[in-house]
């Protein structure tokens, strides 16, 4: 499948490798589909644990810088994820924070909510299937009569791949929409001029509302907040007038946005616009903005409207975020 | 053991509020100094991220002051700071910050004895709740 | 001197994991450990979510089958509001869903089952892959599996909005219909999986199954286990990948139990061992009786395989002929052959296949019906569906506004961790003996035993370079090397 050119640039290493994650970023960049053919052509897969054989051990013998780009997908969770980030930061030129959980946490990040003991207690313990009188717990040795067996130290905070080594570029989303990540490939090969480092690429500089498709008014003005369940959407007019929460102003677009094509509205995967660096904080500053009463308690009743302001305004970027994990 | 003196960043919004203060001042009333003034020119220019970058830097509590409804100077930016603080209220609660740290008064340009009552208040309440642990808990991680 | 292989990390399938081989003195397997390293802890931070809400963030437990995840959800959430969606809605969840396993199974078998079986299991490492099965039967074959994968997730975006973590659902119901045009336009694309599934059944008919020794490695390597199987059925006991019961069927294939959503309580249990961060289902009604198989052992597993032994059949024509087929060419139900699963899976594929063609020409498939009230007070509520590696159980709890309280989340692998660890240890013990050299195939051999169960990612991926670079390091009791093998 090779094509043979002598003109043909030298091929560049390009590996892609997951922390605390689910496998979708993986998958964007697998729906390349036919166009495959044209990434293989200009790149060598050197360590991609989901698809090829390649081993931690071959990582390490590798030459420092010797990979040219890094996709580095999934949070930072656990000692394992923390090991390969410096790993990988020492073994490539351009290391770049490839989707939410890279960026700025993900729903990986949710776990800031709690903290090791709380998830273990519930994953370990009170799970209404679980059976687990002697309350064991993973660990990170375990004496076995044939050897000693090791897992990874599960830490107390999620955090950001920007959070544990230094990175090159972000390039967001849930997963990344694959178009974009074809674009800053392309960009890369070609050896177009990159933005300055610490740029989000593969998105655009704007929010969501500037891509978005349904009809809006100037003004927005909201009395009453509703859950998706509470409307009949009329398909048509902007969630947020509607009254529903949609992350659409204080998010990023760049993801052809393919929840509110789905009729749902947005929860911010792509992260905060360029000119804002909390996604919470700009979205509490637009419906405070929007809210359409200027009596104290009307406007507490209205707020009170809104259920989860924390899960839903940082629902992808907990970790990343001014607070960046709950006080227990 | 030392004893706790919370730190209060404080928002006062130049034309009223700031005044008020300053009034406190001048008339030599005496009131906590735990409170750290910063003007900003309306209550409404309080962004959200004043407020959240105030607790992570390690403030035990933020307090923000504005003109009374309806005497703004731009006319509606108290109302807007209004509506963000109590969106801000239910947020810090979720994020385990006891909601008297955070607080919302108006207070006019003669009200210097008012402010001055309302700063010990502050400084009483956050006192008895202790230090604000949320910046500890973000360095310290693993 | 316990003598030891470490393989970190494994690769080619979803998520972490890494398996300990020890030796005896003498050279043979003494025991294998399988362990998953990874955790991040949904069943905890769904609390204090809308429920409404979950059904987007559990698609993120897997981006390879979030569709999964979310009709479980769906399923959940409905169950928590006391309420069955339209007749329309139900059937546009399930055409989706056929879709979703449309793709994800021609995936699997063409990037990480056909190279074991086209190819050889120990044939050159560099011939091992996709590239190589290409090379056997045919570059067109590389094009359509893209093509055909792609169809399939266009139709997941037509009809779930984001293309991978789907948006379609809400409790009551879905949040978006079919045009006609949009029907049309699937009803021709169903037929042409149709013929695509008819074709891989060719080529697995062709190329293994007329090939004796992989008859016989299917039949007799070490590669068996007997378990209980489990999976979904329909109200005739035919398979169903989205609504029905869970029928569980004993190593002799009689029936050990049929339970409904709310019920999955009373009949599966799961443990805790301080080498995983993964728990061990079992089957509750007979207990744990540790990593061993047979019809006194608790341990189950949930497979393509399993959902065909649990069965009584399939609900189509062309995937029933190929269901009758398949037991009378292994000996007769059920069916302990852990390679099967290949064959099984195609059999499904080929039944996905034919269900999305029945669902796109039902005339309530445009129908406008969407969303069913929701009248009562959110509860509490059990979502059960046959994800493509096993039976998956999301079970919630609510406040009376509907805001999440608990959740318990049973997944579809997770259902296998003690089969897979058995399956491993099994192969590894049949393998790896005194006096074998512990070479690539020997080791690659090891791998096929994990990987019959579906890793859960799916990859369509090109550009395998066929190498499967190994190093066995045989430690002291010291940790000092003493012997290394390695392949690159």
């Amino acid at each position: 499948m090779e094509v043979t050119d002598k003109n043909a640039k030298p091929k560049i290493k390009l590996a892609v490798y997951w922390g605390a994650a689910c496998g979708g970023c993986c998958v964007s960049v697998l729906d390349v589909h036919e166009s495959l053919f044209d990434v293989v052509a200009a790149a060598d897969l050197v360590f991609w644990p989901i698809a090829l054989d390649t081993k931690y051990k071959d990582v390490e013998a590798m030459a420092d810088q010797e990979i040219d780009v890094t996709l580095f997908n999934g949070a930072v969770r656990n000692s394992e994820n923390e090991h390969l980030a410096h790993l990988l930061r020492q073994k490539t030129k351009v290391l770049v924070a490839y989707g939410s959980c890279a960026h700025m946490g993900g729903i990986p990040g949710l776990g800031n909510f709690s903290d090791r003991e709380g998830i273990f207690e519930r994953v370990y313990d009170t799970t209404e299937t679980t059976v687990n009188p002697d309350k064991i717990r993973p660990q990170q040795e375990t004496k076995m009569k044939e050897g000693i067996l090791e897992l990874p130290e599960f830490y107390n905070d999620v955090r950001s791949l920007d959070q544990v080594v230094d990175v090159d570029y972000y390039l967001p989303g849930c997963p990344p929409q694959t178009e974009r990540l074809v674009e800053v490939f392309m960009a890369i090969v070609t050896g177009a001029e990159l933005p300055p480092k610490g740029s989000v690429v593969g998105a655009l500089e704007k929010s969501q509302c500037d891509e978005c498709n349904r009809k809006k008014t100037d003004n927005k003005t909201i009395k009453e907040f509703h859950r998706p369940i509470d409307i009949q959407d009329d398909g048509e007019t902007c969630f947020l007038e509607q009254g529903v929460i949609c992350m659409g102003p204080a998010t990023r677009g760049g993801c052809g946005v393919r929840c509110i094509e789905g009729n749902a509205p947005c929860r911010g995967c792509y992260g905060p616009p360029a000119d804002a660096k909390d996604p919470g904080a700009k979205m509490m500053s637009a419906i405070g903005t929007m809210i359409d009463s200027n009596e104290e308690e009307e406007i507490k009743k209205i707020v009170d409207q809104i259920d989860d302001p924390a899960g839903t305004f940082y629902r992808f970027s907990l970790p990343g975020s001014i607070i960046r994990r709950k006080l227990l | 053991m030392e004893e706790f003196k919370p730190t209060i960043v404080s928002f006062l919004c130049n034309w009223c509020s700031y005044t008020g203060a300053d009034l406190a001042g001048t008339s030599r009333m005496k009131y906590a100094p735990n409170i750290r003034v910063i003007r900003v020119m309306c209550s409404g220019r309080v962004d959200p991220t004043f407020v959240l970058t105030a607790f992570k830097e390690g403030a035990d509590g933020v307090l923000i002051c504005g003109c009374h409804p309806g005497d703004c100077h731009y006319h509606e930016g108290n109302y807007k700071c209004l509506r963000r603080y109590h969106l801000l209220q239910k947020y810090i609660q979720q994020m385990g910050i006891h909601k008297d740290r955070l607080r919302l008064a108006w207070v006019s340009a003669s009200e210097g004895k008012q402010f001055a009552e309302l700063a010990n208040e502050m400084t009483e309440t956050v006192t008895a709740l202790g230090p604000c642990e949320i910046k500890e808990v973000m360095e310290t991680l693993a | 001197m316990s003598k030891r292989i470490t393989i970190d990390p494994i690769t080619r399938l979803e998520g972490h994991g890494k398996v300990e081989i020890f030796l005896t003195d003498e050279g043979d397997v003494d025991n294998v450990y399988f362990q998953v390293p990874e955790l991040r802890g949904f069943e905890k931070f769904c609390e204090g979510r809308p429920v409404e809400e979950l059904a987007q963030i559990v698609t993120k437990i897997c981006g390879v089958c979030p569709g999964c995840h979310h009709m479980a959800s769906g399923k959940a959430a409905d169950a928590v509001y006391g309420v069955e969606p339209p007749p329309t809605a139900k059937k546009l969840r399930e055409l989706f869903y056929m879709a979703h396993f449309v793709h994800s199974h021609i995936a699997h078998f063409y990037a990480l089952a056909a190279p074991d079986f086209v190819v050889g299991p120990t044939a050159p490492a560099a011939e091992r892959n996709v590239l190589g099965v290409i090379n056997k039967v045919g570059v067109e074959i590389g094009t359509e599996v893209l093509k055909q994968r792609r169809i399939a997730q266009e139709i997941q975006a037509l009809l779930g909005g984001h293309q991978t973590h789907v948006v379609m659902n809400i409790p009551g119901g879905v949040r978006k219909g079919l045009t006609a045009e949009q029907r049309d336009d699937i009803v021709e694309k169903s037929k042409g999986f149709i013929e695509f599934s008819k074709f891989s059944l060719q080529v697995f008919n062709d190329i293994v199954l007329g090939n004796e020794t992989y008859v016989d490695i299917i039949l007799n390597g070490p590669y068996s286990l007997k378990l209980h199987s489990m999976g979904m059925v329909d109200e005739n006991n035919k398979v169903n990948f989205y609504d029905g019961k869970v029928r569980v069927v004993d190593v002799e294939g009689n029936e050990h139990c049929k339970y409904s959503p709310n019920e999955y309580m009373d009949y599966v249990e799961e443990r805790v061992e301080p080498w995983s961060y993964l728990k061990f289902p079992f089957l509750k009604k007979i207990g744990w009786k540790g990593f061993v198989d047979g019809q006194d052992s608790g341990v189950y597993h949930a497979t393509p395989l399993s959902r065909l032994n649990a069965a009584d059949g399939m609900a189509t024509p062309l995937a029933q002929v190929e269901y009758d087929r398949m037991y009378e060419t292994l000996g007769g139900k059920p069916v302990h052959a852990t390679l099967a699963m290949h064959w099984a899976r195609l059999i499904e594929l080929l039944y996905s296949a034919e269900r999305a063609l029945e669902l796109a020409e039902d005339p309530e498939i445009i129908g406008t019906d969407l969303r069913a009230p929701l009248d009562n007070v959110p509860n509490e509520g059990v979502g059960i569906v046959e994800a493509q590696r096993g039976t998956l159980t999301h079970h919630y709890w609510t406040d009376e506004k509907g805001i999440v309280t608990k959740a318990n989340i049973v997944v579809g692998t997770t259902n296998n961790n003690a089969a897979i660890c058995m399956s491993l240890k099994k192969a590894a013990q049949g393998l790896i003996k005194k006096g074998v050299e512990v070479n690539d195939g020997i080791l690659n051999m090891v791998e096929m035993a994990f990987r019959a169960y579906d890793p859960c990612f799916s990859c369509a991926t090109h550009n395998q370079p066929g190498k499967m670079p190994l190093v066995v390091n045989f430690r002291n009791k010291e940790g000092e090397i003493i012997r290394t093998a390695s392949r690159d």
